[in-house]
């Protein structure tokens, strides 16, 4: 059996005192295309748990490994690089710049001038810009947000940014898309949306790993999810198997009804 | 932002030209044309910490790279007999490749330890050209450089002068106004984000950083053949801090905001000649007045009365 697109192997993270992911292990199995969740209750460790994988906090001990290469304590952009690429919780974006700049810029890893030809102005580097813009129109048409291509990104509502932040993890060509919850702050009908859009992100060839927090998306996106709790993964399955865990259950009672949704 | 670019490639194409034909309106003034000759050596230097800020750092110790520049130029001709356009370029190089040396350590430090170390910096590297022994020949500095144009008129080393600006300008304008200069912005709005699709934020720094010293090491060189001489206290923090000021007050969005800064505020302390004494004082109240008014600078002036747009 080939090595797994992507694996945890007992990540733990501890900051002083505060143990934030406790020997949590995963693994992404091919084929790729496959959309795993990751849940759990506020403060389980997973964006904690992401930013280890993408490279922006180091484990304190454990390995993650992509495609049976050791990533472990690599900078993110090496590690974006090598295929994983990581968005955002926040609303994070470049206020001046437009949807397209944003999503142009973000094919960074996929220029084939050097920074030198940059400079100089050479061809190679004009034909850079005008392929780049070209593939960033296609992936803005993906999202659906063409009609903000040259809107300033900071007069963007929310939901549309949302998509922009994936646009521009997509620029950079991954074979595993780290989603931090893409869908919060989202209204139904956005979120639908979204989730369609996830849909076809996966189909295309993406190995999605997505953070969420709700519920009905999680259910009817992934192919397989796990759970965190305080840290530790208490559960992995199906959404089916994982609707019918007592232990999960268990984790999310004492949190409010709307955040249930099961 | 289209109009922000055409103004800025405007106001420096025009200023450009104006010193390109000034010498005709001047008629012979020596002085003036030594004023302008400074004011562009300065701005030289000053693009290079422009080129700093784009990375989101407040660069201090221009200075001591303009200071290697010279003593690279000095050292060259007087010690190797090296003739000055050699000099010129090598002073460029070896104040880029010292940069990138000591900017690959020091440019991970932000804000305020950042140009604290760069105030150090500075300091250090004038000590080091004072305790340089014979090489460098301490106190006394290297003087009685030649100048490379064998003539009596300051004409030649004025169109020079003007013509490292452009270079100048034509550097700092490809660096920003290209993919490596929207990464750098990319970097300082958000250096996450940038990370997250492959930027190498910390070589780009150091990429920045390089050429930002090699434009100080190239002013330095031309100062010291104005001059025709070179001491360890020709650059110090002080000037660092000017070179900073020129950039902000000619207005940090604008590539030639450093240029505009550099002659306004050089040619502004000319002419407040005549205050004597007060001279200093007249100067420093009209700076605050313009950072308090113009906070974006000089070049931004109408673009403050007009309601932004979209």
């Amino acid at each position: 059996m080939s090595a797994p697109i992507l694996e945890a192997r007992s990540v733990t993270r501890r900051f002083g005192g505060l143990v934030a992911n406790e020997d949590v292990s995963l693994a992404l199995h091919a084929p790729a295309g496959q959309v795993v969740s990751v849940i759990g209750p506020n403060g389980a460790g997973k964006s904690t748990f992401f930013k280890m994988l993408s490279g922006y906090l180091k484990p304190s001990s454990g390995r993650v490994l992509l495609h049976g290469q050791d990533i472990t304590g690599m900078p993110p952009h090496r590690i974006a690089r090598l295929g994983l690429v990581r968005t955002f919780q926040e609303t994070t974006i470049f206020p001046d710049l437009t949807a397209l700049e944003h999503v142009s810029l973000a094919h960074q890893l996929h220029r084939e001038a050097t920074d030198i030809e940059v400079l100089l102005g050479a061809p190679r580097a004009r034909g850079d810009e005008i392929r780049l813009g070209e593939s960033a129109r296609e992936i803005l048409e993906l999202m659906e947000l063409s009609s903000s291509a040259d809107t300033a990104a900071r007069h963007l509502p929310q939901g549309l940014l949302r998509l922009l932040g994936i646009a521009m993890g997509l620029a950079a060509r991954p074979q595993v898309l780290l989603l931090d919850e893409p869908y919060a702050g989202l209204n139904p009908e956005e979120t639908q949306r979204a989730v369609a859009i996830t849909r076809r992100i996966a189909a295309s060839g993406v190995s999605v790993l997505l953070v969420e927090h709700d519920m009905k998306a999680v259910m009817a996106i992934s192919d397989r999810i796990h759970v965190l709790h305080f840290g530790r993964k208490i559960a992995e399955g199906t959404p089916q198997e994982i609707r019918d865990d007592p232990k999960v259950i268990e984790a999310y009672l004492g949190q409010e009804d709307e955040e249930l949704g099961l | 932002m289209r109009t922000l670019k055409t103004r800025d490639a405007a106001v420096a194409v025009a200023m450009l030209a104006l010193l390109a034909v000034a010498p005709v309106a001047i008629g012979g003034s020596r002085y003036m044309l030594s004023v302008l000759m400074n004011c562009a050596g300065l701005s030289l230097v000053a693009a290079g910490v422009w080129i700093t800020f784009t990375i989101g750092r407040i660069n201090i110790c221009q200075a001591g790279f303009a200071l290697i520049g010279a003593y690279t130029t000095a050292i060259l001709m007087a010690r190797y007999g090296v003739s000055y356009w050699i000099a010129l370029p090598a002073s460029a190089l070896v104040a880029a490749a010292l940069g990138a040396l000591i900017g690959s350590f020091i440019l991970k430090l932000r804000g305020i330890y950042f140009s604290m170390l760069t105030i150090c910096l500075t300091e250090a590297i004038r000590l080091a050209f004072l305790n340089g022994g014979d090489f460098t020949q301490g106190s006394r500095g290297i003087t009685g450089l030649q100048q490379p144009f064998a003539t009596d008129s300051a004409l030649p080393m004025y169109y020079l002068a003007v013509a490292l600006l452009a270079v100048g300008l034509v550097v700092t304008w490809r660096v920003h106004d290209s993919r490596v200069g929207r990464i750098f912005h990319a970097m300082r709005l958000n250096e996450a984000l940038a990370e997250s699709f492959g930027t190498d934020v910390w070589r780009y720094r150091v990429v920045a950083f390089g050429i930002a010293c090699a434009l100080g090491g190239l002013g330095g060189s031309y100062f010291a053949v104005f001059t025709q001489s070179v001491y360890p206290q020709s650059f110090t923090v002080e000037h660092s801090i000017y070179y900073m000021l020129y950039c902000f007050l000619g207005g940090l969005d604008y590539v030639s905001g450093a240029m505009v800064g550099a002659f306004a505020l050089t040619i502004l302390f000319e002419l407040l000649s005549r205050f004597q004494q007060y001279q200093t004082l007249v100067y420093g109240v009209m700076m605050i007045a313009v950072i308090l008014l113009l906070p974006n600078g000089v070049m931004a002036i109408r673009a403050a009365a007009r309601p932004s747009r979209a």
